[in-house]
């Protein structure tokens, strides 16, 4: 058997541009790379000389699995975009083929998806902060933050059966209302989370090891940031304050009172900071959108695309032929085009589908943060040390589910 | 949803061969493929479209010119989004980069290239992103079978 295996991929530079230069390969079989990227570094001594980022890796063909299954039955697929906070996920794509089908969601689900939006990109902020810090040795706030986080993944498992990958979101609405007593454990998890957040903002916002780390480190201008397609959390730590919610606002967030928190350097330290000021937003919308959250019904009486109850489904001869189209024929989505985007917890989540009008995508295309943001990497990583690429690389939250896709 | 600025810019943009239409809340337009990057310079200086956002193609096998080439752009001052589509043939899948205007434009690119085989003029680091060196076709050609496999390294038996 040969043991030459062939390289997955080309690099874009092979020769130093020194003499003392060396170029070293890191990842992807790192944890710090997520074990997903890869990037090719030219190095002088320590220093960063430039960087080339591979990614890929874990491409699976989700656009083109996603033009041979129903509207309906792709949306397991786009949990495992970012798998983080996978209800910002559903919710975007349904809200794209709602918008493509002229669907108005009910008030009730509106909110409700306005609710657990705020709460995945809040489980999302702990789970990036968490790693983040602990690539910089503090076991103490990963586990505060992740202990956090562990009660919002059995939370959310009450409600949508599942602790990561939840599929809750349904074209026209929900798979189920909130189980009883599920609003009270609510207050009490975001309690909670006022207590670990404030001790995490204890042992790292004026530690002296963690700021000279963060500080100044993996600089972003906020022109470089807008011109190499950043949003979210990234583009306003550069002081850039644009965010969807507020710019463009969509399910509920028009009625919500929340800040934009930015940074003022787009360094590594702003982008923790500014995580961390944004899930203090996400739990005091939630509290606000707990007192908000009318009664009703979850999913609209919309016969092209949501099921009908099973009890009709046995006893009368319409529901029964509607369940079997819409199982077998999928929902029949008007032909046209839509572009639709949800800021997710790492920034423009947009869906862009194409429709023949059948029960299946034509086209389907998802702007995946990720992705884009690996784009302009380098720019973080070249002139920084070495030791640098890992928390600078952790502040950037990349995904590998929606980055390769 | 800014109804009337996006109005403004659909008849702004509408003549020379392009057609506007305000759809979905955006701006929707129709242009000839030498036409993308001329216009695409006039978004980002005249109107502000700075934030490149995306970059794909759609196949249409059944028809001349098979390939659409769909950009999306959002201006971070007026909040709005803009989409420019061409149509180029499957003879020559050629259009202009866009990499002067936007450095996010580089991977977009070459996924784009990737994964439809549309070229783009101008764009020399058309490497593969998301698939590896060596991989034959084009995934997301309506023609290429979900099922072929190529894998780099073969399977134990």
């Amino acid at each position: 058997m040969s043991t030459e295996l062939p390289n997955p991929i080309r690099p874009a530079f092979t020769v130093p541009t020194d003499d003392g230069h060396v170029i070293v390969n890191i990842g992807p079989s790192h944890p710090a790379t997520h074990g997903t990227i890869q990037i090719v570094a030219e190095l002088d001594g320590e220093r960063v000389v430039r960087t080339d980022v591979h990614c890929g890796y874990l491409h699976r063909g989700f656009e083109k699995e996603c033009e041979s299954h129903t509207w309906h039955n792709l949306i397991p697929y786009v949990d495992r975009l970012n798998y983080c906070s996978a209800l910002i996920n559903n919710f975007a794509y349904c809200d794209t083929v709602e918008t493509l089908m002229g669907i108005e969601i009910t008030p009730r689900c509106r909110y409700l998806r306005t609710l657990l939006a705020e709460y995945s990109r809040l489980a999302d902020h702990l789970t990036c902060i968490a790693a983040s810090l602990m690539e910089l040795g503090a076991m103490t706030a990963f586990l505060y933050l992740v202990t956090i986080r562990d009660y919002i993944y059995e939370h959310l498992a009450d409600v949508t059966g599942a602790r990561v990958t939840y599929s809750y979101g349904r074209i026209g609405g929900l798979a189920n209302d909130l189980p009883p007593g599920w609003l009270e454990r609510l207050g009490q998890i975001l309690e909670q989370y006022e207590d670990f957040a404030g001790r995490v903002h204890g042992l790292m916002d004026r530690n002296r090891i963690f700021i000279d780390r963060m500080r100044d480190v993996g600089v972003l201008t906020p022109a470089d940031a807008v011109n190499w397609g950043y949003t979210g959390p990234i583009l306003r730590s550069t002081g850039v304050p644009r965010d969807l919610r507020k710019d463009t606002p969509y399910l509920a967030y028009a009625e919500l009172d929340f800040e934009v928190p930015v940074g003022i350097k787009g360094d590594n330290y702003d982008r923790y900071f500014v995580r961390m000021r944004e899930m203090d937003e996400s739990v005091h919308m939630i509290h606000q959108l707990m007192e908000m959250l009318p009664d009703g019904p979850v999913t609209v009486d919309d016969r092209r695309c949501v099921l009908p109850e099973k009890q009709l489904v046995y006893t009368e001869i319409e529901s029964l032929i509607n369940h079997f189209k819409l199982i077998i024929d999928g929902p029949q989505v008007p032909a046209g085009e839509c572009y639709v985007a949800h800021e997710s917890a790492n920034g423009e989540l947009g869906f862009y589908i194409v429709s023949d009008g059948t029960g299946t995508p034509w086209k389907l295309h998802c702007r995946a943060p990720s992705f884009v943001h690996m784009c302009g990497v380098h720019r973080m990583l070249d002139g920084y040390q070495l030791a640098d690429i890992v928390p600078t690389f952790g502040s950037i939250n990349m995904i590998g589910g929606e980055c390769d896709r | 949803m800014n109804t009337a600025l996006l109005e403004s810019l659909r008849d702004k943009l509408a003549g020379d061969g392009r057609e506007a239409s305000v759809a979905h809340g955006l701006v929707a337009v129709e242009l000839a493929a030498n036409a993308v990057l001329p216009t695409a310079t006039r978004l980002k200086t005249e109107h502000a479209f700075d934030l490149l956002l995306d970059v794909t193609a759609v196949d249409w096998p059944q028809r001349e010119p098979r390939f659409d080439v769909v950009w999306h752009f959002y201006s971070t001052r007026d909040f709005v989004r803009i989409r420019l589509k061409t149509r180029v043939p499957a003879a020559d899948p050629v259009v202009d980069t866009l990499i002067s205007l936007y450095g996010s434009a580089h991977f977009m690119e070459r996924e784009c290239h990737d994964m439809y085989g549309i070229r783009f003029r101008g764009n020399a680091d058309l490497r593969p992103i998301l698939l590896y060196e060596g991989f034959e076709g084009h995934p997301l050609r309506k023609d290429y079978p979900k099922r072929r496999e190529q894998p780099l390294v073969s399977y134990r038996k």
